[in-house]
């Protein structure tokens, strides 16, 4: 109970509660996207283009009528959506991997950390171009691509607290008690690294939306008619000189999502990092 | 015969090469008895008491024999040792405040030996881990199973450990340093609920500590360990009434003695612990000991097998068994 009351009071307490607001507008944002817009999405209506911003088109419509409101909503969902898979990709894939690194050491280790450098060297744009060359442009290719690029970065995380949480004594007395390891990895080590993939997992998150937006802006991720902030971005660059907001709109979006996670990233990490705890 | 080792080497890797910590370690326990190992920091003995339990750091290696119930250990897969781990051979350790998980119940670890070797379900852990937390006479078991490892005090969680090595009622308990990390009266009654339970569920101890007084009190065999080696050995009573080894003479002359007039300092023994060094030539404890002749530095060390069980190991105790 304590430790609950005195985490409100922490230097980490502003940004968990300004980060963990502007993630929940985000996923309201998309929630509400699935019942209700202002406008239908995508619904062409040309004699209303380019309108400014007014109490029926709150951020005003583009060049061929469509409301900027609806859109933006509308694109949340994809972006929560490429998050939500490419850090479970991550998380599954790269957290199995430093388990068994760490768990194995050895040349195992070695073979599974040589491995993700090399998926570090390949960048995540990369792929996507390769995914996309192979197998045609689309959302799936770049959450699997985003979330390709996860796995390295998660397996070497997990890897070094793992390392950290196997030395602990209460390992050796666990296996004292004669646990396998496969226990031991998932009894004692897991939930004491857990808050360390928690963090990372919301900073990934962000970045994840940052690349989909930019994967999709290359016109290498959500293809029309599906929604995407990126793909709004794309659109609105031909406009950029007579409709700037076009373009300010989805891209205060993204921004501010990026920035609410990562808020809430470092959040976390403040009350959740007992070190911290104890020195406040 | 429970446990035999014979002439135990133990060489841990590291970065200039393999390092031999222990070395012509040799001694036999029945069901049922317990032995004191005895020895400064870095004599050998933990490292003794975890190549038992067949977990030394990685890339340790072990040569010699080391058999339990006339099965060698060493010749056992990775997946035998864990059958005998928490079931046949319980292990405490001397951090009684790190040994246990923190996120984790105190029952849920303390039953968690019998979800392992027993299969029964946690629900029926839980049930008999509170029952053993009564028999180490925690004050409140229920309480005290359902409550985290931090909200105990250190005497508490090392009772919880000992219930936890007990819960399959092993027939070996090794206890490494257990009273250490303890305040002296919590280390007394540790000690004697130890002794008592080993009574009740007729186990034999092996109880590895720095303290000969703690030793001298609760085994009846002693091996002193110096350098990574068995210095002497014997019945406890008769080693440490008369013992024959220098460094054993030291250490019985540098414990603290109650009456002592005011002022008296504490004996010391001159010099710094021997390292563990990794081609074992002459005593490890020629260097600080006021016996040493020339031959102490470069001769292989004899063992003396004395009357009534007893063996020591230096070139000054004569045929007769008397330190010359």
């Amino acid at each position: 109970m304590s430790a609950w009351a005195t985490r409100g009071r922490q230097p980490g307490g502003l940004s968990l509660r300004l980060g963990g607001t502007l993630v929940a507008l985000l996923v309201a944002a998309a929630a509400l996207s699935l019942v209700w817009t202002p406008f239908p999405v995508n619904a062409i209506d040309v004699p209303h283009k380019l309108l400014e911003p007014s109490l029926t088109h709150w951020l005003g419509t583009d060049p061929l009528g469509r409301d900027l409101a609806s859109e933006i909503l509308a694109g949340a969902r994809i972006s929560i959506l490429v998050g939500v898979i490419a850090v479970g990709i991550g998380l599954l894939f790269g957290v199995s991997l430093g388990l068994i690194a760490a768990a194995a050491k050895g040349i195992v280790e070695e073979a599974i950390m040589k491995l993700c450098d090399f998926t570090f060297a390949f960048p995540a744009l990369l792929l996507a171009i390769l995914l996309t060359a192979t197998y045609g442009a689309g959302v799936v290719n770049a959450i699997v691509a985003i979330g390709v690029s996860n796995v390295p970065i998660f397996a070497r995380l997990t890897r070094a607290t793992a390392n950290g949480a196997l030395a602990r004594e209460y390992v050796l007395a666990a296996r004292a008690a004669g646990r396998g390891p496969l226990a031991i990895a998932i009894d004692h080590v897991l939930p004491n690294i857990a808050p360390a993939l928690i963090v990372q997992a919301t900073i990934q998150f962000a970045i994840a939306i940052l690349a989909e937006a930019a994967l999709s802006y290359l016109g290498l991720g959500a293809q029309p008619p599906q929604m995407s902030w990126g793909r709004l971005l794309a659109d609105a660059q031909a406009w950029m000189y007579v409709a700037p907001r076009l373009a300010v709109y989805p891209g205060l979006a993204v921004a501010l999502s990026v920035l609410g996670l990562n808020l809430l990233g470092d959040g976390l990490r403040d009350a959740l990092d007992p070190k911290l705890r104890a020195r406040s | 015969m429970l446990l035999s080792v014979a002439d135990l080497a133990i060489d841990l890797p590291t970065p200039d090469g393999p390092r031999r910590v222990v070395h012509d370690v040799s001694f036999s326990l029945e069901a049922g008895d317990s032995l004191g190992v005895v020895g400064e920091s870095g004599s050998g003995k933990t490292m003794t008491a975890l190549a038992l339990m067949g977990l030394l750091p990685d890339g340790a290696v072990v040569s010699g024999a080391l058999r339990f119930e006339g099965v060698d250990l060493a010749g056992l897969g990775e997946r035998a040792l864990q059958k005998l781990r928490g079931d046949r051979i319980g292990m405490i350790f001397q951090e009684p405040m790190t040994a246990l998980n923190p996120l984790h119940r105190v029952g849920r670890q303390v039953g968690e030996p019998l979800v392992v070797h027993r299969g029964i379900s946690r629900a029926a852990a839980w049930e008999q881990a509170v029952d053993l937390l009564g028999r180490v006479r925690l004050r409140d078991p229920e309480r005290a199973a359902r409550a985290y490892p931090f909200a105990l005090s250190g005497g508490e969680r090392q009772r919880a450990m000992i219930a936890m090595a007990l819960a399959c009622s092993p027939d070996l308990l090794i206890a490494d340093e257990p009273t250490t990390a303890l305040d002296v009266t919590v280390q007394a009654r540790i000690l004697d609920l130890l002794a008592s339970l080993s009574a009740q569920f007729e186990m034999a101890t092996l109880l590895v500590s720095h303290d000969l007084a703690v030793v001298a009190r609760h085994c009846h065999q002693v091996l002193v360990m110096y350098g990574g080696t068995v210095m002497e050995s014997g019945p406890a009573d008769a080693v440490l009434r008369d013992a024959r080894h220098p460094y054993t003479r030291a250490l019985l002359a540098a414990r603290p003695r109650a009456g002592a007039p005011r002022g008296e300092r504490l004996q010391a023994i001159a010099g710094a612990a021997a390292p563990a060094r990794a081609e074992p030539r002459g005593c490890p404890f020629a260097g600080r000991c006021p016996l040493t002749m020339d031959a102490c530095h470069a001769a292989p060390l004899p063992t003396i097998e004395l009357a009534g069980e007893r063996r020591v190991r230096c070139l000054r105790v004569g045929p007769d068994g008397r330190l010359a």
